[in-house]
């Protein structure tokens, strides 16, 4: 009886990490299957050309995808220059200086933070942000790629803090140990121990802040203004590859080509997503290159 | 992972609207199949005869044509209405293709569709105007720029004009927001007002109240969006003038706008094939009835005028 019990449940089990792959296959066949019919009708050149998305045009409709390609880099670059120190400094906190009552008291609002709805923070971002950012800059805006990234960046934090605080963690003891025998302060030993030999964890964590950062959608649709020319500079309007395609999916015409692009935009954002949680996932297995 | 669980969450997400997608796309066509109720021969003089009559076309017509449908449904059982989008083009060439009864467009059909119309039922196309729609233009409160002629806002979106000290306002530079390229406003706009390339400094925003805004926002912003959003504190609708000299018009007085003197206004159509009978004469008359213009109104357009009802005589009498 046991048995069969057991090798039920070792069923169920394969069977929900096998589901796992099929959805990943499934959105993968999809992506693919409707984004071909453009790329066969197209050619991968239009996507990438010098020209601007423009699928409405008065003229001929033109569909590259380089000037969202460069918006969505601004947007999620800037958000780890931003979130990347603060959400390790935090974690460094978190970690090392933190009493535990601290820990109790700021574990769960990180967590809280992670749980915002995006749209909550977009709006922020377009009623609060956006005329702070433009009376700072003395810009006519503040829907810019400035203030996606530092939301973006704010969403991305959680992810940072909590797989940058598990990487120092688990540095073992011993080395701050060593560390603090030699007459080295709190401040050296975090900054020259504990947080260079959890590199490689930490890395993985910025990575997936950065997964994180680069599908993100309401957010940015709300607060970069979404404007289709090549940005200039942070303080100019962006629009996102995400962005993008959520401006456009909830009326184009169905099997159009611009539906098509659409469909081409998403896989080009599902790989780079991929390559990016990847690496991460690579750089998590390295982790224990601090061998005692 | 985290990261992981997310992603299959997404990944769920994405198959769920994908099988919704494809879902809708298929009954649609299941619909378009369903053979026309014919008399039922039982029914004696108090049954009225079973209709069903299909709608589709413009993204911009869609809810207030629904809304009508619905109320019309209300008081007559024996009728099933149904109402798709995909936009005015779509609709028209489904009405060619003999898959929809009615093609609602925000814009004249063209001459080759009529031919195509003409080759394919042996009949001639037959137009309703049941509505009217409206486009303001909205600058920020603090704007001293109170005009603009139509050529003007034009050069302004195609990114010809760029300072609003250019058009008689401040020194201050111009932001332009807009829709996406598949908004209904986007194309009619762009046709009548734009007449080329939108600029590409033009931002997109993911809806009117987002433009509406964004306006409050930017003292050197200008935006458009139906009439509706031109009460709103903090923006202002300029008047408009057909062309440089000629008289400026409020598009917030109603009476502007049902006369045609407001420049940026257009009626919105519904083409079928052959003069309408039966049921469908009957729900298009409901349209324009009283009942019908209250709703149109409610909807956030405007009522037709006597050119209009005039332009209605030649399908409806």
């Amino acid at each position: 009886m046991v048995s069969i019990t057991e090798k039920a449940m070792k069923a169920i089990f394969v069977f929900c990490g096998l589901a796992i792959i099929l959805f990943l296959v499934g959105i993968l066949y999809i992506l693919l299957s409707n984004s071909m019919p453009g790329l066969i009708e197209l050619g991968l050149g239009p996507f990438f050309a010098a020209d601007r998305w423009n699928p409405g045009a008065y003229g001929e409709p033109t569909y590259s995808l380089l000037n969202m390609i460069y918006g969505t880099l601004m947007v999620t670059l800037g958000a780890l220059i931003f979130a990347v120190p603060v959400g390790v400094a935090a974690a460094a906190y978190l970690a090392e200086i933190a009493s535990p009552w601290e820990r109790e008291f700021f574990k769960p609002i990180v967590e809280v933070l992670a749980g915002v709805p995006s749209v909550v923070l977009g709006f922020f971002g377009l009623v609060v942000l956006a005329p702070l950012i433009a009376r700072a800059f003395n810009l006519n805006s503040g829907l810019n790629a400035f203030n996606g990234a530092i939301l973006v960046g704010i969403m991305a934090l959680p992810t940072i803090i909590t797989l940058a605080e598990d990487a120092i963690t688990a540095v073992p003891k011993e080395y701050r140990h060593a560390s603090l025998a030699l007459g080295g302060t709190r401040w050296q030993t975090i900054w020259k121990i504990t947080t260079p030999a959890a590199f490689s964890g930490i890395t993985a964590a910025a990575m997936l802040g950065m997964g994180r950062a680069i599908g993100e959608t309401m957010t940015v649709l709300m607060v970069t203004g979404n404007m289709v020319a090549r940005p200039e500079s942070f303080l100019d309007s962006v629009r996102t590859l995400s962005a993008g395609i959520a401006i456009d999916i909830g009326d184009v015409v169905f099997n159009s080509t611009h539906f098509h692009a659409l469909f081409v935009a998403g896989l080009l954002l599902f790989l780079i997503t991929f390559a990016v949680n990847l690496l991460a996932d690579i750089l998590i297995q390295r982790k224990p290159e601090v061998s005692k | 992972m985290n990261q992981k669980k997310r992603l299959t969450l997404a990944g769920i997400i994405v198959l769920t609207a994908m099988i919704l997608i494809t879902g809708c796309g298929g009954s649609a066509e299941e619909q378009s199949d369903e053979p026309v109720d014919g008399a039922n021969g039982n029914g004696g003089d108090v049954v009225p005869e079973e209709a069903s009559i299909m709608l589709g076309g413009s993204d911009s017509e869609v809810n207030v044509v629904a809304r009508l449908a619905e109320e019309y449904m209300n008081d007559n059982l024996h009728v099933s209405i149904a109402v798709t989008g995909g936009g005015s083009g779509v609709g028209i060439s489904s009405l060619i293709d003999g898959d929809i009864d009615v093609a609602n467009s925000s814009r004249p059909m063209r001459d080759t569709e009529e031919d195509a119309l003409r080759d394919n039922h042996g009949e001639e196309p037959y137009a309703v105007r049941f509505a009217v729609d409206g486009v303001a233009v909205l600058v920020n409160d603090a704007n001293q720029v109170e005009t603009l002629t139509v050529d003007q806002v034009g050069a302004i979106y195609r990114g010809e004009i760029t300072n609003w000290s250019e058009v008689g306002g401040d020194d201050q530079e111009i932001t332009l927001y807009g829709r996406q390229s598949t908004s209904g406003t986007y194309v009619f706009f762009m046709e009548l007002v734009v007449q080329g390339e939108y600029s590409e400094r033009k931002r997109n925003m993911a809806g009117t109240s987002d433009i509406v805004e964004a306006v409050i926002g930017d003292e050197g912003g200008i935006g458009y969006a139906a009439i509706g959003y031109a009460g709103e504190d903090g923006v202002k609708a300029l008047d408009i003038a057909a062309e440089e000299g000629s008289e400026a018009y409020d598009p917030a007085i109603l009476e502007n706008v049902t006369s045609g003197n407001y420049p940026l206004t257009r009626p919105l159509y519904q083409y079928m094939a052959g003069k309408p009978e039966g049921a469908l004469l009957d729900y298009l008359l409901f349209e324009v009835s009283d009942t019908g213009q209250n709703i149109v109104l409610a909807e956030g357009f405007y009522p037709i005028t006597d050119g209009d009802r005039e332009f209605n005589k030649n399908a409806l009498e």
